[in-house]
């Protein structure tokens, strides 16, 4: 494994030398690592590159890893990834995409998640992007994600963009049935000219489905962020999305929340707020003693933490 | 001492708010300024805190010019101020905001002590977000904290009972004191409350854009109960400048 990618690894995993259980690194395209574990067996696919991640009906408290990694320009590395969760587990899948190139050629990474959740499980699924390096080639992640969810189950999903991508569109679809919960936390940081596109898509159709959507973007210098959501309720269900955005020097964000209730007891509520860091917010942090760069720097990294 | 020599203040539409106003606050006083509404008082205050820039005049604090000082800069001197209508924050924790204003990591049982104080029941509050879940009660109580944490040399109020129950404001008037006893500096409190010019040593009436009275605060309790509180003091004063 380069040096690269354990810096890489540092940055979107936990990774410290090791992982916690089940784990499978990829590296410019190739495997690099992997162990499986009891309960959670990782196998390639054999007719596209992937993986499936068999976990086990009631696992409990264990983690699987599958981090990507572009160590250099010139690699465009695509990769679906299925994830088969059984019954009753209670288990956390970490993700995540680190970026690295020094030329002037363009480096991307676009992974297809699918995920199929069985009842009454629980699956905490954490993602974190980053680019990093000197070179001018672009650096893009385009991930995919789509969910089933059945009876009683939940997924909750946290994901971050925490800076140095040039190009994302974030791709989410989900079916959530009855009483199953689908909880998700977008960050994302764009800087200099970089865009992030987000979209969700989320089908409500059995009594009781539940999903929460909570996006908070920063747009500084003259990047651009767009966020579209679609939550549709077709059975009795409560949606709630909500888009929050800082924008900063020449920073443009563009929200567009789509509420789609085909049932008489949906419960779908959108929310967002767009706008400048409040002046009031920075005088409070000056009277603390910050600078204003300071102040404005703890306001956003508290509001992207 | 903080000293106020000649300050001016205009709205950015041109209207007068503080007119030449002269104003001397000793060392290890609670002096109250209070007033009728748009009299002046909270423009002083961020005067003070360098939240306002003066059109004129002079401000000395413990003999030094802090005129061209900002706010950050006035806060590094030791001015600590506390907003009548605190601002929420989303994603910053009370903790995190307690730290900042202490300028340094704190264990839970400091953060307590200072949460338990304004009457927070501390550890429910430490990891919860400054944001809109918070009531206007609890977020002006967690205000007076980060102005607690601070440990100032000279700490400003401005109207800390707006917004507050009448629970949270006995409790003030508590906190108020025991700042007295523990912090050796100096409190400004810009206030109509009785109960809070009661425990004052000093008591300032600006009215007008001008110093009207100022004095001890038994003296001043006298003349404001016996002359219709306030306006009464305006008026007699004026009537003496006549």
């Amino acid at each position: 494994m380069k040096k690269i990618t354990e810096d890489l690894l540092r940055e979107i995993s936990e990774w410290n030398g090791e992982f916690k259980g089940a784990y499978n690194i990829r590296e410019d395209g190739a495997c690099v690592g992997r162990v499986s574990s009891k309960n959670i067996r990782i196998v390639s696919k054999k007719d596209q590159p992937g993986l499936e991640i068999f976990i086990a009906a009631g696992t409990k408290d264990e983690t699987v890893s599958i981090p990507a990694c572009v160590t250099h320009g010139d690699v465009d590395d695509l990769v679906y990834n299925d994830f088969y969760v059984g019954e009753n587990a209670d288990v956390t899948i970490v993700a995540g995409c680190g970026i690295h190139t020094e030329t002037g050629e363009p480096a991307r990474h676009n992974g297809i998640h699918r995920f199929f959740v069985g009842k009454n499980s629980k699956v905490k699924y954490l993602e974190k992007h980053i680019g990093t390096g000197h070179g001018t080639g672009l650096r893009s992640i385009d991930p995919v994600t789509e969910a089933e969810l059945e009876e009683g189950s939940v997924l909750e999903m946290d994901t971050a963009q925490i800076g140095g991508v040039d190009r994302t569109k974030r791709c989410t679809k989900a079916k959530v049935g009855a009483g199953a919960k689908l909880l998700i936390r977008e960050r994302i940081l764009t800087e200099k000219e970089q865009t992030a596109q987000t979209e969700f898509e989320v089908e409500l159709n059995g009594k009781d489905s539940g999903v929460d959507l909570i996006s908070r973007s920063v747009a500084r210098d003259n990047s651009r962020q767009g966020y579209h959501s679609v939550i549709i309720g077709n059975a009795p269900c409560t949606g709630h999305s909500e888009c929050d955005a800082i924008i900063s020097e020449n920073g443009k964000v563009d929200a567009a929340p789509e509420l789609h209730a085909h049932d008489n007891d949906a419960a779908l509520i959108h929310e967002a707020a767009i706008g400048k860091i409040a002046g009031e917010q920075i005088l409070k942090l000056r009277t603390l003693g910050l600078t204003e760069e300071e102040a404005e720097a703890t306001i956003i990294d508290g509001f992207l933490s | 001492m903080l000293k106020l020599e000649n300050i001016s203040w205009d709205t950015p539409s041109g209207t007068e708010v503080l007119k030449n106003l002269d104003l001397e606050i000793p060392d290890g006083k609670l002096v109250v300024i209070t007033g009728p509404n748009g009299g002046g008082k909270t423009t002083l205050a961020k005067i003070i805190a360098g939240i306002y820039t003066q059109k004129t005049g002079k401000i000395l604090l413990n003999g030094e010019d802090i005129t061209s000082l900002d706010i950050t800069e006035r806060a590094k001197r030791g001015i600590s101020f506390a907003f009548q209508q605190p601002v929420r924050f989303k994603g910053i924790t009370v903790r995190r905001l307690i730290e900042l204003a202490s300028g340094t990591a704190m264990k839970e049982h400091d953060l307590c002590e200072i949460l338990s104080k304004v009457g927070l029941c501390a550890r429910e509050y430490i990891n919860r977000e400054i944001d809109s879940t918070l009531s206007g009660g609890e977020i002006k109580r967690i205000e007076i904290a980060s102005v607690l944490a601070r440990q100032s040399d000279l700490t400003v109020f401005d109207e800390p009972e707006a917004g507050i129950d009448l629970w949270s404001f006995s409790n003030l008037i508590n906190v108020f004191q025991d700042m007295r006893k523990d912090i050796k500096g100096t409190l400004i409190i810009i206030s109509h409350q009785e109960r809070i010019l009661e425990i004052a040593d000093e008591i300032v009436v600006v009215a007008d854009g001008g110093i009207k009275a100022k004095g001890p605060a038994d003296e001043m309790m006298t003349i404001l109960m016996n002359s219709n509180g306030i306006s009464g003091v305006c008026s007699k004063q004026e009537e003496l400048l006549k």
